[in-house]
């Protein structure tokens, strides 16, 4: 979040247009990806289980966000509309496996942690979904805001439920114990404290979410819908 | 000019063109770094080998001195491939034997693998190591285990994995999955092997062939059990004759 407010300080005042600015503000609160538009709850699920995971995750899903956008509204006016999915497709892909085989053979060790994403990253309706409903019908720097809004915005929620889940699972926040040792029983689980292991398991990230959403809904009313 | 976008011309030229480019910047880019991810792929497998014997991390060691620590404990020289039966095959090279690929190549059977096994000195005492291979929940899962002086003491292990859950089935990389198998015995006094069972009920930690499993992670532990299993056991004969010399 910090690094947004200082990008959106930057001099060069036109290309951050108030606009601009909604672009990536937007999905942070009243639009964010995952609770409000409910893309991406399948890895929303699948990797909160660790703060770290979830830190990855989205970083990786911000960086192919914002290059796939970016290479999408250049091509905007060239791509056949019959073909469009697919031709997303192919850019997403690309775009993944061509991160991976760099980091793989410079950054061995990220690439590593990350090769279990990949997968995940490709079918997140996220990117899809910004590529489909924003690139598509609108120029590169817009676009690649609202990559960065999103991305930011998938990300701030993925680490949000993975706290949750993190320190009530496994007594952890990133891998440090905050509770004491689990396995040599000391610190508050001496006293008879238990990890929650509920917590640990994918239905409990549909909870949190789901408790994440009823918040923010209460908070604001207008986003609640009527039918 | 107006190029018609939806003619059938143009979306078969884009499509064309497209998969072109990509394909290409795709092959290049694979064949340009091919020789820097096969290197690191190399020291990958030292650092997997190194970190059963030891805590590598405690050590500080790494990628970047990975390869000189690994010549100071294991001579490359000393290791040997067995074949199912535990008989030594000549004209192996232990080091270049890729038990992951034969694992996954369903032409060879149990019998067809190749067993590489890494011998280690280390304060004085002879330390072996045996690669092992076996499938999780979700891909492959590999691993090696450090047998001590006495041929059928666990002294240490590491395992792996391509893409176990995380926080579940991934926690077989961890410590305290590693200490539950360090101190069993690969064989009876008698040098007959004893299967190893992954239970539920944490009595791991007091029988002996039995180690804890991880909740929530069953059937990546069951695959570690198997692993363990099948690999393990083909080194026994071997260990037999080394024993009875």
């Amino acid at each position: 979040m910090s690094e947004v407010a200082q990008d959106a300080k930057a001099p060069r005042e036109p290309l951050f247009s108030k606009k601009n600015k909604k672009l990536v503000t937007d999905p942070l609160t009243d639009n964010n990806p995952v609770t409000i538009q409910v893309l991406g709850i399948c890895s929303a699920l699948a990797i909160t289980v660790q703060v770290e995971q979830g830190v990855v995750m989205g970083g990786a899903v911000l960086f192919v966000l914002i290059l796939g956008n970016l290479f999408i509204s250049l091509m905007r006016n060239l791509i056949p509309s019959r073909i469009r999915i697919i031709v997303q497709l192919v850019v997403v892909a690309a775009l993944v496996i061509i991160v991976n085989e760099v980091l793989k053979a410079f950054l061995p060790d990220v690439s590593e942690k990350l090769s279990v994403f990949v997968g995940l990253i490709i079918t997140n309706c996220i990117i899809m979904g910004r590529f489909e409903a924003f690139a598509m019908a609108n120029k590169p720097w817009p676009s690649i805001m609202d990559a960065v809004g999103n991305g930011v915005g998938y990300a701030g929620l993925l680490i949000l439920v993975a706290v949750f889940r993190e320190l009530f699972g496994s007594g952890t926040l990133y891998g440090y114990p905050v509770f004491g040792d689990y396995i040599q029983g000391n610190g508050l689980y001496a006293l008879g404290y238990v990890n929650n292991n509920m917590m640990i398991l994918p239905p409990m990230a549909l909870i949190i979410v789901g408790v994440i959403i009823w918040v923010q809904r209460s908070r604001n009313k207008s986003l609640v819908e009527s039918n | 000019m107006a190029i018609n976008r939806d003619s059938n011309g143009y979306t078969f030229g884009f499509a064309i063109v497209l998969v072109v480019v990509v394909g290409s910047i795709l092959a290049l880019l694979a064949m340009g770094l091919k020789p820097r991810q096969d290197k690191n792929a190399e020291v990958k497998k030292k650092l997997d080998i190194l970190s059963a014997m030891m805590d590598i991390d405690a050590l500080g060691i790494d990628r970047s001195n990975g390869e000189a620590e690994f010549d100071k404990y294991i001579n490359l020289d000393n290791a040997v491939v067995l074949d199912a039966n535990g008989d030594i095959k000549e004209g192996v090279v232990a080091f270049d034997v890729d038990i992951k690929k034969e694992y996954k190549d369903k032409t060879l059977g149990a019998k067809d693998r190749n067993y590489p096994l890494y011998v280690s000195e280390m304060d004085g005492k002879a330390k072996y190591i045996l690669p092992v291979v076996g499938k999780g929940l979700w891909g492959p899962i590999w691993g090696n285990i450090c047998i001590g002086e006495d041929l059928r003491t666990i002294e240490g292990a590491s395992f792996g994995h391509k893409g176990e859950t995380p926080g579940l089935g991934a926690e077989i990389k961890q410590q305290f999955f590693i200490d539950r198998w360090v101190g069993e015995k690969i064989t009876a006094e008698s040098g007959v092997f004893s299967k190893f069972e992954i239970v539920k009920d944490g009595s791991g930690a007091t029988k002996e062939s039995k180690v804890d499993g991880i909740t929530g992670g069953t059937i990546t532990s069951k695959g570690v059990e198997e692993m363990a299993n099948r690999c393990l056991e083909v080194y026994v004969p071997y260990f037999n004759k080394l024993k009875n010399k």
